[in-house]
């Protein structure tokens, strides 16, 4: 961008957020400025330049300004700034740390810090001098929470470089120099462990980017059994309110073995927030014993802060994921809800008096949504290392109707689709996943197979295929005996029922809130599918109908008391033996 | 809220609808207050020399000529103990014939708070409503409205509710509130002895529409002030927000912006977070919580006033009658406390979670065989008990009529499991069956 002196210009319209500017030199699409009021300074970001009129969304309530208030132009878009200390922090939108900030009320204009100046970091060099470098090569390495954390050369730099000298191991601040670059042009660049990335734009530093191919493990039985989400996979849970779209997205940022977890709060609630910052510092990874916050960023934009800046949020989660995905780590991205950034567009291009498109949303908000979804993806890095962002968005469509373009567009991006169920819900089968409506692409992909039937069980793709079929038979059989009456079918059709409600209550349904049952490991999974088809494949005897119902729930009551058991305890094989007696009484002898 | 010292006066208004009316003039901040031909008005809109006002009371009468004074500032409330007992206008203005309020100047519609600086909600409130307590429990800073058809008494159950729940301030913001409900809460508080605990501001039928988009701002300033100031814990009664949410439309379709689904404002969703977000549990003690009333046009939550307020509130209390008691019950199915985690079963004995599902549950299965029954179907024995469970559940539990305490309303639920079905039809953890299911 332009190295000149800073465009100025003078407030010149209001219309809530929208604040017109009158400028007095260049300004670029999505310029960052700052806007004077009394004595503070109000971010905003140009989203639209007409001849000298700069319109800027302003990231703050706009109350007070007047025409004539001085606006300063930046020369830079909005940036995240990218180095060590981001994990365990809590940013706003626009990527200030909110503990930062003084006072119980945020304050318009208090923008604090992203990095810790202050903080000594462990650093250990990578590179040596001499060594021919270009941006994202790993120059040196801090441990930030146990996690390697590496410091490359700056994304914006171009072409290759030249290792001129690297400092040796020790502590460092951020913004101290670690190593001086060598360009083609002779120069030197000095290299410190912060650098800035304008969110807008994807960091695609790797050398490839093939089709996700391993299974990211949530402990989400619904998930991972019958929809699985891969490394790298997109995915995407629509749902009406109170359906269990925010339980879902915290249980996966719980329970996802990946290496880091980014949550993007978006225009949802501040309690849910507050959830997790209370409870993540207490709990722990399984995996690694870990405190969860010690891999865990938040990004809080809640409904009741300013609305360009809930924009903003995701860009900067995703930046802040592309960042660390360049250090070989396997990322989870997750953005409750996509539907606040839609509406949030909304707002602006209203104000815009721009033609709107359906439900007046802006004509290209397909396009928007498309481009952000592809962002996330599994990378082989030019080093040959291997990175991941596996990206989960909520959607919060208008009454529930998944026929509207918040949803309709991210379904033609997302690989994934956990479409949650006002009726589930209300019968309270959570989590509220409609197990036939929904589905995972990934479930098709021949390496994806091939992946579950080395890492699961050969015939787990199978198995999974015939649950599926055996959810939609059984969901059949229910609206016959619906239409028909209990006695107006055949009895095989009670039992076709009941041994998918077998399925349904035992491996679909899973408690959020209880230790054991809400986390299960994938070779428990395979337990439990085994132990529901060797039920399905079973011949019962029964002599009416009325026999079926009684029976099948006391099964089903055992299973679950198996599923809150810890697997393989003691508790476990009892109720286990106590299921093979249930299912012996009216095993058909063969 | 009156004008201060000299203000230069304006006299040539050049565009004037229903809500609106636009003049030049200079100097001019963003969302300031004015008053216009002796009315209320507030800045919305700048272009240039351009200012767009929007006149609370309504523009019928105003003249092209009409004299236009600006503030200089946006609207505020002024903030002291001795808002307690009062009743005010939309403006903030004393309805009771007492004296002006002094205190601190504060705008309304103030910053929110830093979620970092939020505490958990964890302290329940107990209304004694089975349907409340029991299935959906409440919590102090927490933001939850009544889903209600326009005919059913939510305004009695939230003043039952306030009363019960131990506040230090009730405080009510009633918008196009019938006179007969708004002195209706008056005599409940009244014979209750709260008077002193109660901050009303009340726009009501007889007011002007716009000037009810003040009212939940003034509520909640005052609100802020008790919670923050004071470390109160703080009940804010928001009643009925769907007039509040209407009037947000007249003034966006006076002002030309495109409406989204329903005629709504594209914003409806950021303009009433704003309002609920501002429950919340202070680090210090104080709280405040919000109980709103949105009401149904025919039990619709599709519409986007409900829809959108469900998108933020943690969740939401149906009121329905139920026909075969002959009372209004609160609905187990579409009710909602979202934040009912953080107490039951912590605060409330252990088995509360599980009591709760079970219920439902059940209560869903008498509703399938209802379905069953009207169809035309025999029913079998499992579904004929659901029935009866389903009917003494709702009228021993679920009526807005019971006034007991949790322990009582889980020993009932007990009780009415251990006489309709078996311990395994009723699926519960195996402890606590051992533990609470009725002997003999
Ligand atoms: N897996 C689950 N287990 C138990 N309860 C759940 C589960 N998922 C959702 N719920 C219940 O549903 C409520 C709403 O869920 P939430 O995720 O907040 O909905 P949404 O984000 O879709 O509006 C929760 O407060 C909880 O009571
Ligand atoms: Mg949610």
């Amino acid at each position: 961008m332009k190295t000149t002196a800073k465009t100025t210009g003078k407030v010149s319209g209001i219309v809530a957020n929208l604040v017109i500017v009158e400028v007095d030199g260049p300004v670029a699409q999505n310029e960052i400025c700052y806007i004077r009021h009394d004595d503070v300074r109000l971010m905003a970001e140009v989203i639209k330049v007409v001849g000298n009129k700069a319109y800027t969304q302003v990231f703050e309530s706009t109350r007070g300004l007047r025409p004539g208030n001085a606006v300063e132009f930046e020369g830079h878009m909005l940036q995240a700034t990218l180095g060590p200390g981001i994990l365990s922090s809590i940013y706003d939108g626009l990527m200030h740390d909110l503990h930062e900030m003084t006072g119980v009320f945020l304050k318009r204009g208090e923008y604090t810090r992203a990095l810790d100046p202050d903080k000594l970091w462990d650093f250990t060099p990578l590179a040596k001098p001499g060594d021919t470098v270009e941006a994202a090569d790993w120059l040196g390495e801090v441990m930030e929470n146990s996690i390697p954390h590496r410091i490359m050369v700056p994304f914006v730099f171009e072409g290759k470089y030249t290792v001129k000298s690297v400092v040796p191991a020790g502590q460092y601040k951020v913004n101290d120099t670690i190593a001086v670059l060598t360009g083609k042009d002779g120069k030197e660049y000095p290299v410190t462990m912060v650098q800035y990335w304008p969110v807008k734009k994807a960091i695609k530093a790797y050398r490839d980017k093939p089709r996700p191919f391993k299974l990211l493990q949530t402990g989400v039985r619904t998930i991972d059994t019958l929809n699985p989400i891969t490394e790298g996979g997109t995915g995407f849970i629509p749902g009406p309110f109170g359906s269990g779209k925010t339980v879902l997205q915290h249980a996966l940022s719980k329970q996802a073995e990946a290496d880091i977890v980014i949550v993007a709060a978006c225009g949802e609630r501040a309690n849910e927030v507050v959830e997790l910052f209370v409870e993540f510092p207490e709990l722990e990874d399984p995996r690694t014993g870990r405190k969860l916050m010690e891999r865990t960023t938040i990004i809080a934009n809640t409904s009741n802060m300013p609305v360009a800046a809930r924009e903003a949020s995701v860009y900067t989660a995703m930046t802040i994921a592309e960042y660390y995905r360049s250090m070989g780590h396997k990322i989870l991205l997750l953005a409750d809800s996509t539907s606040r950034w839609a509406q949030a567009l909304r707002e602006m291009s209203n104000r815009m008096e721009e033609l709107p498109g359906p439900d007046a949303f802006p004509m290209d908000l397909p396009a928007i949504i498309s481009n952000f979804y592809s962002r996330a993806g599994f990378v082989y890095l030019k080093n040959g290392h291997t990175g991941s962002i596996t990206f989960i968005g909520t959607v919060s469509p208008a009454g529930g109707n998944l026929k509207e373009p918040v949803t309709e567009s991210t379904k033609k991006v997302a690989r994934a689709f956990y479409a949650l169920s006002q009726q589930r819900a209300d019968s309270k089968r959570y989590p509220a996943i409609d197990p036939i409506d929904s589905y995972s692409k990934y479930l098709e992909y021949p390496e994806v197979q091939e992946t579950l039937k080395k890492t699961v069980a050969d015939n787990w793709v199978d198995n999974v295929m015939q649950m599926k079929n055996i959810l939609i038979r059984g969901k059949e059989a229910a609206e016959q005996i619906n239409i028909l009456g209990d006695d107006g079918v055949p009895l095989d059709y009670h039992l076709t029922y009941w041994k998918s409600e077998v399925i349904d209550s035992i491996i679909l349904q899973q408690d959020a809130f209880d230790n054991i049952d809400s986390n299960t490991p994938m070779d428990r999974q395979r337990y439990m599918v085994d132990k529901v088809l060797e039920i399905y494949n079973t011949d019962f005897e029964f002599d009416s109908f009325e026999e079926v119902n009684p029976y099948f729930k006391r099964m089903i009551n055992t299973l679950k008391q198996m599923n809150y058991s810890g697997f393989m305890s003691e508790e476990f094989k009892r109720f286990e033996e106590e299921l093979q007696n249930i299912i012996a009484e009216r095993k058909v002898q063969s | 809220m009156s004008g201060t010292a000299f203000q230069k006066i304006y006299t040539h208004i050049t565009h004037i609808t229903k809500a609106t009316c636009t003049l030049k003039a200079t100097g001019v901040g963003n969302e300031e207050l004015a008053l216009v031909h002796g009315r209320l008005a507030q800045v919305v809109k700048i272009m240039g020399d351009q200012v767009t006002l929007q006149v609370f009371a309504g523009t019928e009468g105003i003249p092209s000529n009409a004299e236009v004074v600006f503030f200089n500032r946006p609207p505020a409330l002024k903030v002291s103990e001795d808002l307690a007992g009062r009743f005010f206008n939309a403006y903030g203005d004393p309805i009771d014939g007492g004296p002006a309020v002094e205190g601190e100047e504060r705008e309304i519609g103030g910053p929110s708070v830093n979620p970092v600086r939020r505490r958990q909600p964890s302290e329940l409130i107990a209304t004694g409503i089975a349907g409340i307590d029991l299935n959906n429990s409440l919590v102090t800073g927490q933001k939850i409205p009544f889903f209600a058809d326009p005919d059913q008494p939510f305004n009695q159950v939230m003043a039952m509710v306030a009363l019960r729940a131990k506040a230090d301030k009730i405080i009510l913001g009633g918008m196009g509130l019938t006179n007969d409900d708004y002195l209706y809460y008056k005599n409940v508080f009244e014979n209750a002895g709260a008077l002193d605990r109660i901050i009303s501001f009340v726009n009501t039928t007889e007011d002007p529409p716009v000037e009810r988009l003040l009212v939940p701002d003034m509520a909640l300033t005052a609100a802020e002030y008790f919670a923050v100031d004071k470390n109160e814990k703080v009940l804010v009664l928001l009643t009925d927000m769907t007039l509040y949410a209407d009037a947000l439309s007249i003034v966006s379709n006076r002002m030309d912006q495109i409406p989204s689904k329903d005629s709504m404002p594209g914003s409806l969703y950021s303009d009433l977070a704003k309002i609920y977000e501002k429950a919340v549990q202070f680090p210090s003690g104080g709280s405040i919580t919000i109980i709103a009333v949105t009401t149904l046009s025919g039990g619709d939550i599709t519409h986007a006033i409900p829809d959108n307020t469900g998108y933020i509130t943690e969740g939401q209390l149906f009121l329905r009658r139920d026909t075969d008691i002959g009372k209004v019950i609160v609905d187990p199915f579409r009710s909602l406390s979202r934040l009912k985690q953080l107490v039951i079963g912590k605060k409330t004995r252990e088995d509360h979670p599980q009591v709760m599902n079970a219920a439902v549950r059940l209560y869903a299965d008498a509703a399938n065989a209802k379905t069953k029954l009207e169809n035309g179907f025999d029913l079998t024995d499992y579904d004929q008990r659901t029935l009866k469970f389903a009917k003494e559940y709702s009228d021993k539990l679920l009526a807005i009529d019971v006034n007991i305490d949790t322990e009582r309303m889980l020993d009932t639920a007990w009780e009415l499991f251990a006489r309709h079905f078996s311990q395994a039809e009723v699926g519960i953890k195996k402890e606590f069956v051992d533990k609470y299911w009725p002997k003999n």
